[in-house]
């Protein structure tokens, strides 16, 4: 088997800014210009000294927790972005799906819009007059092909971008988190779709948190984790590291050092800390968290904190805020400790936690997706198989024969 | 040419110049993204592609009265109808050029954080989008010619005109990259620009002739502008007054400078922009 894409000690640096939001303004950069060109950049180390080899028909899996780099990996290697070091080589096109409908324009028939995503993806025109019949038949959106998309319903829009991304055929296609959308039927067949496209012998680099998925398309796979390839093997074998060796990086998470967004930064999260390392089915969901003064002079009344627990495919569970039952803080001092807990009936499995602080209604600093935890195996009933039980949540109830 | 056959190298250190090979591959998206925002900007207006006519036309006829009939502004043998609107649809090549491109990197980020494809085809397309609006009031100007009753000596106007369109276009590709690549870095830019082009509508000869300046000094360093020259000489194919081939030389060699510039900065900003966008 040849190889046809080779990654050596690949790395990326982005600059944060602490205060300021992530571009420049004049203003900023000329008073940075007076005081002797200091800034107050951070660096953040997305990925760091990667290297890894892909065969000819291989397909390899891409898992970590969200930002463990798996999307600047493949922005790379699809030249979007380029690397701080670090060297790749590789052979034949290379074609990225990191969002299904890009440049999708609401005022655009159907039609038009396979054309103008279908070119942004990289094909010819000639190669999409060849497949259009087929994308259109692949959506199921018939006749409204010829309608501006803006009539059409959100679940439609989907499948017709879902479409074109499925009729991609280059040399090396690079997936993101792409299948986490879309109803599970049609996510059956396009997961059916790439299986085709990997046994016509395509070279294909997918990311998912899907593991099911995962493991039924690819043969391959790599967990990363802050920025650092932690795992190579069969999919199988990662896919069982990342759920057992690699799940959390424990009862304490520093929050400091963790990539953030682009918000006001004058208050932000240090630490968090779970009660117990999991957690039992039925237990409360308890934590706390403690923060840290970026910006001394800024106001720290109406201290308000969101938290969103998520489940694996995106859904939102709980949503809990002190603002919800009228209860600001004032924040005194950064040895102050807030304590949240969350009454769960959630079914056991691995979760997310989102984390947003406000003050004065200025988001200060925003997790998303970021933050892992388990509710161990166990139900209510005690039934023997939990994994029978099916819904979200498990709930109380009775049932008898009147 | 079967594509496998093609090894592509991703290196930290490389510096790669320009790469017209590459922009010339995705000509087709060029292409497709000109179409898009044409398709987009007429399709939802009620009176459409009409809009391309009637503002270059409003905007002659104001002048018209004002500067024309009641100031009597000196318009170099031609009608200053005729005079005005010859100025008004080169400016707006560059006028909107500049602003559409400026505003190409940030109206498109999403599509750039998640696609590759060379930066550069943004503004490029942007530029494409102002060359439609003002061959679709190349129309009119025709009309114009006819009403007026202004011949051309064709030869001459097949010789001067398109150069003076060349002139406007290199100038515009030139700045509109350069604010493009700059506005992603700085967004002041996108506030700055409307404003800054309508400094530079009164620095440009576009509602007075560029003979009307009686400094020489003050004359020549007018064309340092490339536009005035463009104007000037878009104006020339119309009369057969002589030419002033210094403006011309000078304004044409600014043109160059200025797109050489702007490839210079984009190319080395190109990196940044998938990271700021």
């Amino acid at each position: 088997m040849k190889t046809i894409l080779e990654v050596n000690s690949v790395s990326k640096k982005y600059s944060l800014s602490g205060i300021n939001p992530a571009y420049q303004t004049l203003s900023g950069s000329m008073t940075n210009f007076f005081r002797g060109g200091k800034s107050n950049e951070r660096e953040f180390w997305a990925l760091k000294d990667v290297s890894f080899e892909v065969k000819e028909g291989d397909t390899l899996g891409i898992i970590g927790r969200n930002g463990a780099g798996k999307t600047t990996l493949l922005k790379i290697i699809s030249r979007i972005t380029s690397p701080t070091s670090g060297r790749i080589t590789g052979r034949g096109k290379v074609t990225s799906l990191l969002e299904v409908g890009t440049g999708f324009h609401l005022e655009l028939t159907g039609r038009e819009n396979i054309y103008m995503n279908g070119s942004i993806l990289g094909l010819k025109k000639k190669e999409i007059d060849a497949k259009l019949e087929e994308i259109v038949e692949f959506s199921g959106v018939g006749e409204f092909i010829d309608n501006p998309l803006k009539f059409y319903s959100s679940g439609m829009q989907l499948r017709l971008a879902f479409s074109i991304g499925a009729h991609l055929e280059p040399e090396i296609l690079a997936i993101d988190e792409v299948l986490a959308v879309g109803d599970s039927l049609f996510q059956q067949k396009c997961i059916e779709k790439m299986t085709s496209i990997v046994k016509s012998g395509r070279t294909i680099l997918f990311v998912s948190h899907n593991m099911q998925a995962l493991k039924s398309i690819c043969n391959k796979a790599i967990v990363l984790d802050t920025g650092k390839k932690i795992f190579e093997g069969t999919a199988e074998a990662a896919v069982d590291y990342y759920n057992t060796e690699h799940r959390l990086q424990g009862q304490t998470i520093n929050l400091l050092d963790l990539p953030r967004g682009k918000y006001a930064g004058e208050l932000i999260f240090r630490e968090l800390k779970f009660a117990t390392p999991t957690f039992q089915y039925g237990e409360d969901i308890s934590f706390s968290v403690l923060l840290k003064t970026i910006n001394p002079s800024a106001r720290k009344d109406n201290v308000i904190f969101g938290a969103n627990v998520i489940d694996r495919f995106g859904n939102n569970i709980y949503h809990i805020s002190n603002i919800l039952t009228n209860q600001p803080f004032i924040h005194g001092s950064d040895s102050d400790e807030y304590q949240f807990s969350i009454k769960s009936n959630l079914r056991p499995g691995q979760y997310r936690l989102t984390l947003c602080l406000t003050v004065n209604d200025v988001v200060q600093d925003f997790f998303t997706e970021l933050i892992d935890f388990i509710i161990e195996e166990g139900n209510p009933y005690g039934f023997s198989k939990t994994g029978f039980i099916q819904g979200m949540v498990f709930t109380g109830f009775e049932i008898w024969k009147k | 040419m079967n594509s496998k056959d093609h090894t592509f190298v991703i290196d930290a250190n490389s510096r790669k110049p320009l790469n017209l090979k590459e922009i010339w591959e995705f000509r087709e998206l060029l292409y497709f993204f000109a179409w898009r925002d044409i398709k987009v900007k007429y399709k939802q207006t009620f009176l459409g592609v009409t809009w391309a006519f009637i503002q270059p036309f409003l905007m002659m006829l104001v002048l018209n009265i004002f500067f024309g009939q009641m100031l009597h502004f000196p318009s170099e043998t031609l009608p200053y109808s005729v005079f005005a609107f010859t100025g008004l649809i080169i400016w707006n090549i560059f006028s909107s050029g500049t602003i559409n491109s400026s505003n190409s990197m940030l109206t498109n980020a999403v599509i750039i954080k998640k696609n590759y494809f060379p930066r550069i085809i943004l503004p490029l397309a942007a530029v494409i989008v102002s060359l439609f609006d003002f061959l679709v009031s190349f129309i009119l100007f025709g009309g114009l010619l006819i009403w007026f009753r202004v011949l051309p000596d064709v030869l001459r106007f097949i010789a001067f005109f398109p150069f003076a369109v060349l002139i406007a276009l290199i100038t515009t590709v030139g700045t509109g990259v350069i604010i493009g690549a700059m506005s992603i870095r700085f967004r002041d830019f996108r506030i700055v620009m409307p404003f800054l082009i309508q400094l530079l509508l009164f620095i440009t000869p576009v509602i007075y002739p560029i003979s009307a300046i009686s400094n020489k000094t003050l004359y020549h360093v007018l064309a340092l502008n490339p536009m005035a020259g463009a104007i000037s000489l878009a104006r020339a194919a119309l009369t057969h007054n002589p030419v002033d081939w210094i403006i011309i030389g000078i304004s044409s060699g600014m043109a160059v400078f200025i797109f050489i510039l702007g490839m210079l900065i984009f190319k080395k900003n190109e990196t940044l922009i998938s990271d700021l966008a």
